[in-house]
């Protein structure tokens, strides 16, 4: 992975440009002793390490403010960071930048259940939001399996997903506003408690654009109430052609499941070994979970059931209790901590339409004989965003970079079929290079006009998302 | 100018040498006066793939969205985000064409449970003012490869680029549908009934109140045995607000709530049209503090729709200004349709605009308070 070289006279002005921020920020919150600075070395795409110039870790929005308005004028890039949980190296450092940590903002600042949203500094954790609203009875719905840790300002600027999401939207579809710092330090509100936007659509541009276009400082987010109820059901088949036929019919009938999770046989395997679940032997496993009243959830799972049978199932359960639904679950909860037991593993995100799934799976299968690598999948089906989970041993010589390569081909076979590099996780510095297989020269060219214009000396989280040589120009004019 | 391909369309802006008015249908002529010669994209048209089993269409900008509903209905399924047909509202004829509600993002009632037309736009292709292609996103359901441009379109008029083709996520239509109506209560309580409604597990998909008609209206939707057991919760948990009366004739609840989508009880009428985006128990201060308009509400008191005498803008402005949300003329004269933007945010779009329009050829003035500062 190539990354741009340090810029010598920022090095050379760290002294000058540490003493600044020390004026304006409280003396904890400017970190420059090496030792502490490496822990914001990478996220957690852990391949790629580089510890940043400093580290900043304002309170306000009025503090990030003047830390930009610093680095801007003295021309240092700035890498926003939330809690680290990226997996594209999004929140990657270069050598001559500041990480500029959101984590100690993380108050709630206004909770409304009659207008249905809640407003919280960035860096609170997406888990955390709920935390705030749970006892009204509220959540909020975008959940990345890695909402214990991961914080709002990262999923904004990755547009996250959650296993929900098939009924629910991902962050842009319940993101209502936020207030966001220019690179210059200033200080803008898009959006708020109200819905659509009076002019261009710039909530939508910035969420999603991976910390390049300004800092997020404060989020208003839209809330909803919880269903009654929810419950799985999980059946299993001996083909994935099957398994993705049923998805289609299952979308096709009317019913809409709030997710319906993909396993295949490597990975049923690897959990079972794992989680004792109680999975069947099979070759393709569905979780499909429905809300509702009880009656509600029995009329849906019982149409589910009807269509399935058509694909004559070698396992059909329904849960009846929480306690089958916790086993029915756990399987799938435990995958990757599952694969991480056998071995290193890399996670894909690319996203396929539906109907290409089994030509997918089988073309993965026969690349996975080639490269040598093994891989289980499991993924989100009803939308069609899959998780391929390339296991390889970092300590073996070579393996590394095979898997990498083996990755591109399988994101490549993602974009050939109609789909895209990535459904959630982002592009960050993992997926850069391959930009230009999913775009041409003036689509990359229209989107770093945006960049231009928000950024225009290119200085927020730098050699990310656009191949290094298509912004070379830009960044160095 | 009428072209037919894409290609066609990028040698036309390519060789523009003057202003282009840009329309689809030219059924919605919102925004400021803009001049310049008429580019239609109704050339551009038809389906270029649906898979009900995925929920995808993708389709040509200059489809009549009659055509794409049809197609639609054929499988059981429709464009949840429920577009409104502005002729009636605005007295125009002609062809309601899908890339016009993307390019001005029209949605309905339904917006307020399930997305705006951006929600549902996966992907777009659009010429921009130097004649370039562009692509963005793409036609699945999940992309954040690169940033998301096909949000930036929806809702830009065309003042940015000239869509030719969009990709749109579609749901499967319900199998029932019922309306619920309380009677007689002010403003004030009838947005608290739909706050109650809303903030409900009952998945409300429409919330009215018509004060001209003395009736709050909330819909629900879905498989019939749900439907009936959501009406009886609903009218349980509303006890408080007064009787709730039940709809469920499908004809019935389709024709009320394409009134209300479609602002039917203006059609006809003088006076200026605004459409108010607010957050929602802010409604019932604002219109009652501006006195001699007319108000509909819809997305559970976010929508205020309000006919107005002619040269009210600033005091409706002023009113929505003070409590955040923006204020829209979509009927009347002036240069001022859009609600002006705050100075930072005016400079980005100006910065936007002149990176995709940089001649300044599409719709100029249209959407006027993007130069201005407030
Ligand atoms: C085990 C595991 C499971 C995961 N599961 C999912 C999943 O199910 N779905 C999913 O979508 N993702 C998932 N992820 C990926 C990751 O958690 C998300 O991308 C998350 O949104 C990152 O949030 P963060 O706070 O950790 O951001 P960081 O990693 O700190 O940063 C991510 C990006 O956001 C930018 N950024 C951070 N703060 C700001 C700010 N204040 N303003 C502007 N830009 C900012 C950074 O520059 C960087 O580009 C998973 C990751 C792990 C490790």
């Amino acid at each position: 992975m190539q990354m741009p070289d340090p810029n010598p006279a920022i090095l050379a002005r760290k002294a000058e440009l540490v003493a600044r921020l020390r004026e304006v920020l409280p003396a904890d919150a400017v970190i420059s002793d090496p030792a502490e600075t490496r822990a914001y070395e990478c996220d957690a795409l852990t391949a790629y390490k580089c510890p940043p110039l400093a580290v900043v870790l304002p309170a306000s929005t009025q503090e990030v403010a003047e830390a930009l308005r610093i680095c801007h004028e003295m021309g240092v890039p700035v890498v926003p960071r939330g809690a680290g949980t990226s997996l594209a190296g999004g929140a990657l450092p270069t050598a001559d930048s500041v990480i500029l940590g959101v984590a100690r903002m993380n108050a709630v600042l206004e909770t409304d259940y009659d207008n249905r949203f809640i407003r919280v500094q960035a860096g609170r954790t997406n888990l955390s939001v709920t935390g705030a609203v749970e006892e009204q009875g509220f959540f909020y719905a975008p959940d990345p399996s890695s909402q214990l840790a991961c914080a709002i300002a990262g999923n904004v600027a990755m547009n996250s997903g959650g296993a929900h999401c098939l009924k629910y939207g991902v962050t842009t579809n319940n993101l209502m506003g936020v207030t966001m710092v220019l690179m210059d330090g200033t200080v803008i509100e898009l959006g708020g408690a109200h819905l659509d936007a009076g002019g261009y659509d710039l909530l939508g541009l910035i969420c999603g654009s991976e910390g390049q276009l300004g800092v997020v400082t404060e989020a208003c987010l839209r809330i909803l109430h919880k269903p009654e109820g929810a419950r799985p059901m999980l059946i299993g088949f001996d083909s994935n052609e099957v398994a993705g036929a049923c998805v289609s019919d299952i979308i096709k009938a009317g019913v809409l499941p709030v997710a319906i999770e993909f396993m295949d046989r490597p990975c049923i395997r690897a959990t079972e070994d794992f989680a004792h679940a109680g999975y069947p032997d099979c070759e393709a496993l569905l979780i499909v979970e429905v809300e509702g009243s009880e009656a509600e959830i029995d009329a849906q799972l019982a149409l589910i059931e009807e269509i399935a049978r058509r694909h004559d199932p070698v396992e059909l359960r329904q849960s009846r209790s929480e306690e089958e639904s916790a086993r029915i679950w756990l399987g799938r909860k435990s995958a990757f901590g599952a694969m991480g037991q056998i071995n290193d593993y890399m996670c894909l995100d690319g996203t396929i339409p539906v109907s290409a799934l089994p030509h997918v799976l089988r073309r993965i299968g026969e690349m996975s004989r080639e490269f040598g690598l093994d891989v289980a999948n499991v993924f989100h089906a009803g939308d069609g965003n899959m998780h391929p989970l390339i296991l390889y041993d970092a300590n073996r010589p070579g393996d590394l970079e095979r898997c990498e390569a083996f990755g591109a081909e399988i994101l490549k076979l993602c974009v050939e079929v109609g789909g895209c590099l990535t459904g959630e996780h982002g592009v960050g510095i993992e997926k850069r290079d391959l930009m230009r297989c999913q775009y041409g020269a003036d689509d990359l060219a229209a989107q770093m006009d945006v960049k231009d214009v928000f950024d225009p000396a290119w200085l927020l989280n730098p050699a990310k998302v656009f191949p290094l040589d298509a912004s070379s120009a830009r960044r160095a004019a | 100018m009428t072209p037919r391909t894409e290609a066609e369309l990028a040698a036309i802006i390519r060789e523009a040498r003057a202003p282009l008015r840009i329309e689809g249908g030219g059924t919605r002529p919102i925004g400021g006066p803009t001049n310049g010669a008429r580019l239609s994209t109704s050339a551009m048209r038809g389906i270029a793939l649906y898979e009900p089993g995925a929920l995808t269409l993708v389709v040509g900008a200059g489809t009549p969205l009659a055509e794409v509903e049809a197609a639609l209905a054929a499988e059981g399924q429709r464009l949840a985000f429920e577009p409104m047909d502005h002729r009636g509202l605005l007295g125009t004829e002609g062809t309601p064409t899908i890339g016009g509600v993307v390019a001005a993002n029209v949605s309905g009632p339904r917006r307020v449970q399930v997305g705006a037309c951006r929600d549902f736009l996966l992907g777009v292709r659009f010429v921009d003012g130097a004649g370039r292609i562009v692509r963005s996103g793409g036609r699945v359901m999940k992309n954040v490869t690169g940033y998301d441009l096909a949000k930036l379109m929806a809702g830009s008029y065309g003042t940015l680029g000239v869509l030719t083709e969009v990709a749109l996520k579609v749901l499967p239509a319900p199998q029932a549908a019922a309306s619920l109506t309380l009677r007689g209560l002010d403003d004030t309580r009838a947005i608290a009934a739909l706050a109650r409604a809303l903030g409900s597990p009952f998945e409300v998909t429409g919330a009215a109140h018509l004060p001209g008609k003395g009736e709050t209206l909330l819909r629900i939707e879905g498989f019939a045995e749900s439907v009936a057991y959501r009406a009886g919760r609903l009218r349980e948990l509303l006890a408080g607000f007064g009787t709730v009366t039940v709809e469920d004739d499908p004809e019935a609840v389709a024709a009320c709530w394409r009134d209300i989508r479609d602002v039917a009880a203006f059609h006809g009428r003088a006076g200026d049209v605004w459409r108010l985006s607010v957050k929602p128990t802010d409604a019932p201060g604002i219109v009652a503090g501006l006195g001699g308009v007319e108000a509909l509400h819809d997305w559970g008191g976010g929508l205020i729709w309000l006919l107005a005498p002619e040269g009210r803008g600033q005091a409706i402005r002023a009113a929505v200004a003070a409590r955040g949300g923006h204020a829209t003329r979509v009927r009347g004269t002036g240069a001022d349709a859009f609600h002006p933007r705050p100075a930072p945010v005016a400079a980005l779009e100006a910065g936007l605009r002149r990176r995709f329009d940089p001649r300044g050829l599409f719709n100029p003035g249209l959407m006027d308070g993007t130069r201005e500062g407030a």
